[in-house]
């Protein structure tokens, strides 16, 4: 279970500063998908970022597990941190070392030996269907294939938590579905919690089974990915939807008309 | 009259190799902890430390403003201090060293910030300590723009070997002003250019080399 509670984050400028997150606080049950959405500025990328302390928020806390994350020092932080994979819109994959080294990493760092190292990487690889490109560099790759080497790296030190940081919004639509059904896959496997950042309505309508709305810092609306859909509460939960609403009446309009849509 | 040209010329490109390779070696150790220091210490970074960042980076700003020829001179004493002595190629070493350092510094730091800030969040997302993103992320990712930037540093300290072979160092240089200048032997200015023209063309093609040949198996290029 993560438990956020009250978690503040500024950024300044020169001549300004940014309420990035302003007071928030949200729990995630165990084994959830849970999807937080928001438009862009919403702050939804600082709340993950602070989750694992990539970014360190000015206030507040969070708690992962029996693990108060914010409480952590140097040190310890590290050692959390193998147990909370995170993957990016941008892969961040190792151009200079192969699929395997680059899965591999996460458990060098940990000091595993050899054989474990060669074990884990071959198990997982098989997980996300990349056994044969084990010796491919990443440029070799197309980006449904980065993306699932970065969840075969983010998997490998078998985390309790994934932070996934608009993981998909990368990848075109078909790509975006192939990823998200094997993130789904790994939750039912693993009972492992998903977090996950998006903007995409179809990425949380397709996967998710909770949703925070995110609006300037804090958490607007909560509840099931249902509830958001069918009966959205707050402005930008009402904005998202709004979309969707307007293409449905659309196409009813043109149904009426006989376009045979 | 032949015989004479290429045995001076063997000694001088002997000492020039032997002045390069040491003062290279020096001069990239050096580079590469200066140059890690200035990214890893920047806003930001790993390791973020602001003072230390500028006081690295105005110290290698001081040794850079002071024209080579008058560094040898200033460092005279660091040579006779270190080794004994302020003549010949091994007392150049010292000179060569210090006065390289502080450029090998700038383009490593130049070639290390090419990396992807994503890669090092990535690496420290995974409980990476900074000395394993510095080796295992930083470094290796670099290796390429690396090996470009350490060709054109070693070039560079081909040309400062020339320099320090005017006042005294031996080498190529010290034969071209010899010689060449000093008793207008025209055909040994002449060979002395031509050896370092092969030789610095030499470093080049090796350089090129092999960042080529790492380049090609990571992005599988032409």
């Amino acid at each position: 279970m993560i438990v956020i509670h009250d978690l503040s984050k500024t950024y300044k400028t020169a001549n300004d500063t940014f309420k990035a997150l302003n007071g928030l606080s949200l729990t995630i049950e165990r084994g959830d998908i849970f999807g937080i959405i928001g438009f862009s500025g919403a702050g939804k990328s600082t709340l993950v970022r602070c989750m694992n302390r990539l970014e360190e928020p000015d206030k507040g806390s969070v708690r992962i597990g029996n693990t108060v994350i914010t409480d952590l020092n140097e040190r310890q932080l590290r050692k959390a941190r193998q147990k909370i994979g995170m993957i990016f819109q941008s892969f961040n994959l190792f151009d200079g070392k192969t699929v395997f080294h680059n899965v591999a990493f996460p458990l060098r760092v940990s000091g595993y030996d050899k054989a474990t190292i060669r074990r884990r990487v071959k198990e997982v690889l098989e997980m996300v269907q990349l056994s044969d490109k084990e010796n491919a560099y990443p440029s070799q790759l197309s980006g449904g294939q980065k993306q699932r080497v970065g969840i075969a790296r983010a998997l490998v030190n078998e985390p309790d938590v994934l932070l996934c940081d608009e993981a998909t919004s990368s990848l075109d639509p078909q790509t975006t579905y192939s990823i998200l059904e094997l993130l789904q896959e790994i939750n039912r496997k693993l009972n492992l919690t998903i977090v996950l950042i998006t903007h995409e309505l179809d990425v949380l309508q397709h996967i998710c089974k909770n949703v925070a709305v995110i609006e300037q810092g804090k958490i607007v609306e909560n509840g099931t990915v249902d509830q958001f859909f069918l009966a959205p509460e707050s402005d930008t939960a009402r904005r998202f939807v709004h979309i969707v609403e307007r293409y449905r009446q659309k196409r009813n309009v043109l149904e009426g008309a006989g376009a045979g849509i | 009259m032949r015989d004479d040209v290429l045995e001076l010329l063997w000694e001088g490109l002997r000492q020039t190799l032997y002045m390069l390779v040491w003062s290279s070696l020096f001069a990239i150790i050096i580079g590469l902890i200066l140059g890690i220091a200035l990214v890893v210490t920047e806003k930001g970074n790993i390791l973020e430390a602001r003072l230390i960042h500028k006081v690295v980076s105005l110290m290698i700003n001081g040794i850079r403003s002071i024209p080579f020829i008058i560094l040898i001179v200033l460092l005279l004493p660091v040579a006779r201090w270190v080794i004994g002595t302020t003549l010949g190629p091994t007392a150049a070493i010292v000179s060569l060293s210090i006065g390289a350092a502080p450029f090998l510094g700038r383009i490593v730091e130049s070639a290390l910030k090419e990396v992807a800030l994503g890669k090092i969040e990535a690496a420290k997302s995974f409980g990476a300590s900074p000395l394993q993103i510095i080796f295992r992320v930083l470094i290796p990712e670099a290796l390429p723009a690396l090996v470009r930037s350490l060709t054109i540093a070693v070039i560079a300290i081909t040309e400062l070997t020339a320099v320090a072979g005017a006042i005294g160092a031996g080498g190529l240089g010290s034969l071209a002003i010899r010689f060449g200048y000093q008793r207008f032997r025209e055909d040994i200015m002449f060979a002395t250019v031509i050896t370092i023209i092969l030789l610095v063309q030499f470093i080049q093609w090796t350089g090129d080399y092999i960042s080529r040949s790492i380049s090609r198996k990571r992005y599988k290029l032409e």
